[in-house]
């Protein structure tokens, strides 16, 4: 009954002497607490981030949640740099850990696994083309482009030039895959100048395609400058004949520049005509046609102390990882929208700008953060920090999360081992996830412009993983599945249940939990249904869903 | 005493049912939560069924011919029970043209399919900024969730989605089923139906315990759609999901193939409440770049004859047509002007949509075309106008803005008027 017992005691404490607490409160302000914390990293900044944090908290009043269990702990740092839980001996291994820095080292081990990589080139080819690839894109060319930059931790400005740059074929420079996705239409390049902006430079100048922006003093011409920059390409859609049939099919797409001459016009509202040159915050490149547009416009955005593109990433991954962002949403950046923290927020761009735009950089300041640390049970003092029902984010705890459709399937498979069960070779093993993982993508393609925080399940997806075959396969009990190997071990049926916890929920079960599993598996005449019983429950819970 | 874990089931509950009733009564009956609202199956209640033409199309041929023109094409126009005429291929539907109503002169810009399905289902462009709601989603947002009696979801699409809910939510996107009512996960064996009462208590246990350690509103909203997939799985209104029990001439009546079994189970799904299904016309392509009329004659409109007048025919037998209004239409229309490979391709400057039912005047052709099919003669009308007429006849407000997710207003249906001449 570990945390949720903490929990309630603690409640009961500040209902029966909350006049006592708040001498407590008084006597241990904020920062004294906080300044014991660390996850074992030595890094000055850390502390940089830890004071802007606290200095929130203190300036509205609320007192932080303490720190997260290792058992949650875990399991988060596992899902957001990975992209999977722990297993279940994992988890037990590090509760054990009595090492002080044991948190950070975990954060450096993790960011040097494969499935780091695999997790954010997951993360970024659903921003940059979709869940679900359009047609004439090669979801293999993004994925080997993205793997190839996070596996050697290439600079994220280098990333983003080699993106908005792109010209070729679609697996030969995997990086035109973004464009590609964003020319669907025929469209000026309409798409492709909101995509980018939106994305890279954190803000969102789409509605000044048709009218200034209705909240700041953004102009419509502005739009129209940043479209000029796209407007030297065009995407070509090469065709061959399938010998099999003797039909017409797709081939290869690539993008090609063209030799795009002059300014570019649009309509006013009025229905004047107007004309934008490429102009980036009021540097103007020469329209002639001779000027690679492109490539001055990917110098362009990286010029300055602080450019948007350091700001947009930073807002972005600390959204990632906290569940919000300094804006919300993190991509819609600008005087229209102030930021929570403006200062720590310009000040991780500056940093992040002198350590070359290292993202691993970034994500371990993040993860030895304190408010990353912080358990996502908020109690009384912190209440009014509710993003969800939107407060401006103070995090003073953890915002729960939802698993993305990759997480969650991983974590399935780290959890169950459903596509061993009953399979002899590794073959057929890996066919059987793959057929999974496609009909996954397809129940959980949810829109992705959706806050990460906002559960929006729905009805299929929860029949899915009721009744789907994947929990058929994780339940069943047949050789190679987990629940094979746990009923085949040694031990009780409180160990068995504690293990079956472990696995799914990275934690232990409290009085209430052990009870009830106990008294299933005892009464029932069927003990291997039971156990299936209770695997069924563990992994269709909210606490197995979310990342909290 | 027993008390009702919020799955709606306990497992004693669950027990006596299955006890006492395993081996006699089918499945779906004795895991009811709900012991049928027999009573309110045959309540009449206001509903769109949306007959979806994927691929465009060439309503010249179908519902506004041209004989004479040079862009006539080989089919002859018959005369019908409304105040217009139709092609010879749909003759069935003549003699129930009297229910239903044409409009001759949709322009709509758009025809490209993606965006053309896209302006059609919403009434509004595709922008970058937002994404709007199909008009499916639309009908769930505004009757659905008015319809608590309703276990099913309340916007279905027969063979296939069209479409997102957009801003509206998730919860308001098409729920989408086999023309057979197939429903992917659904059904589960007998083995695991007895199983099911004692998973959810222990279900129960771990998801309270979440909910009270204070993590905020994603728990409890991860419970309310478990809520509603057990009341899907266990509900006496999934019985409208089989329409093998249907009379064999009614089956034979509507077409035996998907699109008319999509329309039966289309009325059914209409019987328990729900307010919008689209389902769709998969009756060969409408994307008819070449060999238009054979395709048309041999294959496409012989099945969209029978599967349009049995539903016409149904509905007025049981009182229930002028509760629902019957909408008939793809992403545009097709040339006037017949390629060299005998097809029609993609036009949306002047075309026909088909609406009826509904309490609307029908028998009518609004709106008309010159004798080659290719300008408008007078009023023209939009998605907007069309849906805004459908909009009326559901008895949902016109004066109704939904807000994006930006907080950008946006008026149902784009701010489109309903057609004067049909609403009356």
């Amino acid at each position: 009954m570990r945390r949720f017992s903490k929990q309630l005691s603690v409640v009961s404490a500040l209902v029966i002497c909350a006049g006592s607490l708040v001498s407590i409160a008084d006597a241990a302000p904020p920062e004294s607490r906080a300044k014991s914390f660390s996850t074992g990293s030595f890094d000055p900044f850390v502390d940089y981030i830890n004071g802007q944090i606290r200095q929130g908290w203190e300036d509205n009043e609320v007192e932080a949640s303490p720190v997260a269990s290792d058992e949650e702990w875990l399991r988060r740092v596992y899902l957001d740099i990975i992209g999977q839980i722990p297993s279940g001996e994992t988890v037990e291994k590090f509760v054990k850990n009595s090492d002080t820095a044991k948190r950070s080292k975990v954060i450096d081990e993790l960011l040097e696994d494969p499935a780091y990589v695999h997790n954010f080139t997951n993360v970024w080819t659903n921003l940059l083309i979709g869940r679900n690839t359009p047609r004439r894109v090669s979801r293999n060319g993004m994925q080997k482009f993205l793997r190839e930059a996070f596996a050697k931790n290439r600079p994220w400005d280098e990333i983003v030039q080699n993106l908005v740059t792109a010209e070729g074929h679609f697996e030969e420079n995997g990086a035109v895959n973004y464009l590609l996705a964003q020319m669907q239409d025929n469209d000026e390049a309409v798409q492709v100048t909101a995509a980018t902006t939106r994305l890279f430079l954190g803000i969102q100048v789409q509605c000044t395609q048709c009218h200034n922006h209705p909240f700041n003093d953004w102009k419509q011409n502005q739009f129209w400058e940043y479209n000029s920059f796209f407007r030297q390409m065009r995407r070509i859609n090469h065709r061959k004949t399938d010998p099999k049939t003797g039909r017409q099919v797709d081939d290869y797409s690539e993008v090609v520049s063209t030799g795009f001459n002059g300014p570019v016009y649009f309509e006013k509202r009025s229905g004047l005509m107007q004309v934008a040159y490429p102009i980036f915050e009021d540097v103007k490149v020469d329209p002639e046609g001779s000027v690679e547009r492109r490539k001055e416009f990917s110098k362009l955005i990286v010029q300055g102390e602080k450019p948007l593109i350091a700001q947009a990433i930073v807002n972005r991954m600390w959204g990632y990882f906290i569940g919000y962002g300094f804006t919300r949403p993190v991509d819609d950046m600008g005087p229209h929208n102030p930021a929570s923290h403006p200062e720590l927020l310009n000040k991780m761009a500056e940093e992040l700008v002198k350590k070359k735009y290292d993202l691993k950089q970034l994500a371990r300041w993040i993860c030895n953060s304190e408010a990353y640390n912080l358990t996502s049970q908020f109690g009384r003092k912190n209440e009014i920090d509710s993003p969800e029902r939107g407060e401006t984010p103070l995090f003073s705890h953890m915002y729960v999360k939802n698993m993305t459709a990759e997480q969650l399937y991983d974590s399935l498979i780290v959890a169950t081992s459903a596509h061993k069960s009953g399979q002899s070779n590794f073959e057929r093993a890996e066919e059987q996830r793959r057929q999974w993982m496609r009909q996954f993508m397809v129940a959980f393609d949810n829109d992705s412009g959706d806050d990460s925080t906002t559960f929006n399940g729905t009805i299929p997806q929860a029949l899915m993983m009721m009744n789907g075959e994947l929990t058929k396969n994780a339940i069943s009990a047949d050789s190679g599945s987990y629940l094979n190997q746990l009923l085949l071990e040694k031990g009780n049926d409180q160990a068995k249940i504690k293990k079956m916890f472990l696995s799914t929920l990275s934690r232990f079960p409290d009085r209430r939990e052990s009870i009830s599993a106990q008294k299933l598996i005892g009464s029932s005449p069927n003990k291997l249904a039971a156990y299936q019983d209770l695997y069924w429950a563990l992994l269709n819970s909210n606490e197995f869903v979310f990342n909290h | 005493m027993t008390i009702l874990n919020p799955y709606g089931m306990t497992r004693r509950h669950f027990m006596q049912h299955v006890a006492g009733a395993a081996t006699a009564i089918p499945t779906m009956h004795f895991l009811s939560h709900l012991e049928a609202n027999a009573s309110q199956v045959k309540k009449q209640q206001k509903a769109c069924i949306l007959i979806w033409m994927a691929g465009g199309p060439p309503s010249i041929d179908i519902w506004d011919l041209k004989p004479g023109s040079k862009n006539g094409g080989e089919f002859k126009p018959i005369s019908t029970k409304g105040d217009m005429q139709i092609s010879e291929h749909m003759p069935k539907t003549a003699q129930v043209m009297g229910d239903l109503s044409l409009i001759r002169s949709m322009s709509t810009r758009e025809a490209d399919h993606a965006r053309g399905t896209y302006y059609m289902h919403s009434a509004y462009v595709p922008n970058p900024t937002v994404v709007h709601p199909t008009f499916g989603s639309v009908v769930s947002y505004e009757l659905g969730s008015r319809r608590k009696e309703l276990d099913i979801p309340s916007f279905i699409s027969v063979g296939g989605s069209r479409g997102s809910a957009g801003f509206l939510g998730m919860s308001h996107s098409p729920f989408v089923v086999s023309s057979n009512g197939t429903i992917q996960n659904a059904e589960i064996n007998m083995t695991e139906q007895q199983r099911l009462g004692q998973r959810l208590d222990m279900l129960q246990v771990l998801e309270s315990g979440f909910i009270n350690s204070k993590r905020g509103e994603s728990a409890n909203s991860h419970k309310d759609i478990y809520k509603k997939a057990v009341n899907l799985m266990t509900s006496k209104q999934m019985e409208a999901f089989k329409v093998d029990q249907e009379p064999a001439a009614l089956k034979e009546a509507y077409g035996t193939g998907s699109f008319g079994q999509g329309l039966l189970l289309a009325r059914r799904l209409v019987e328990v409440g729900v307010p919008f299904i689209e389902v769709s016309a998969s009756v060969g392509s409408w994307d008819l770049h070449q060999g238009v009329f054979d395709s048309l004659k041999n294959q496409n409109l012989p099945q969209l004859d029978k599967g349009i007048s049995a539903l016409v025919t149904d509905l007025k037998q049981r009182a229930m047509l002028d509760d629902v209004t019957i909408v008939c239409m793809g992403e545009f229309g097709r040339t006037p002007r017949i390629n060299q490979n005998v097809g029609r391709d993609h036009w949306a400057a002047s075309w026909t949509a088909m609406i009826g039912g509904g309490g609307l005047k029908n028998g009518q052709a609004i709106g008309k075309t010159d004798s080659d099919g290719i300008g408008i003669e007078g009023k023209s009308y939009l998605p907007g106008d069309l849906w805004a007429t459908v909009s009326h006849s559901l008895g949902i407000p016109l004066d109704i803005v939904h807000t994006s997710k930006r907080g950008r207003p946006m008026k149902l249906a784009n701010g489109g008027t309903p057609i004067k001449e049909l609403i009356g």
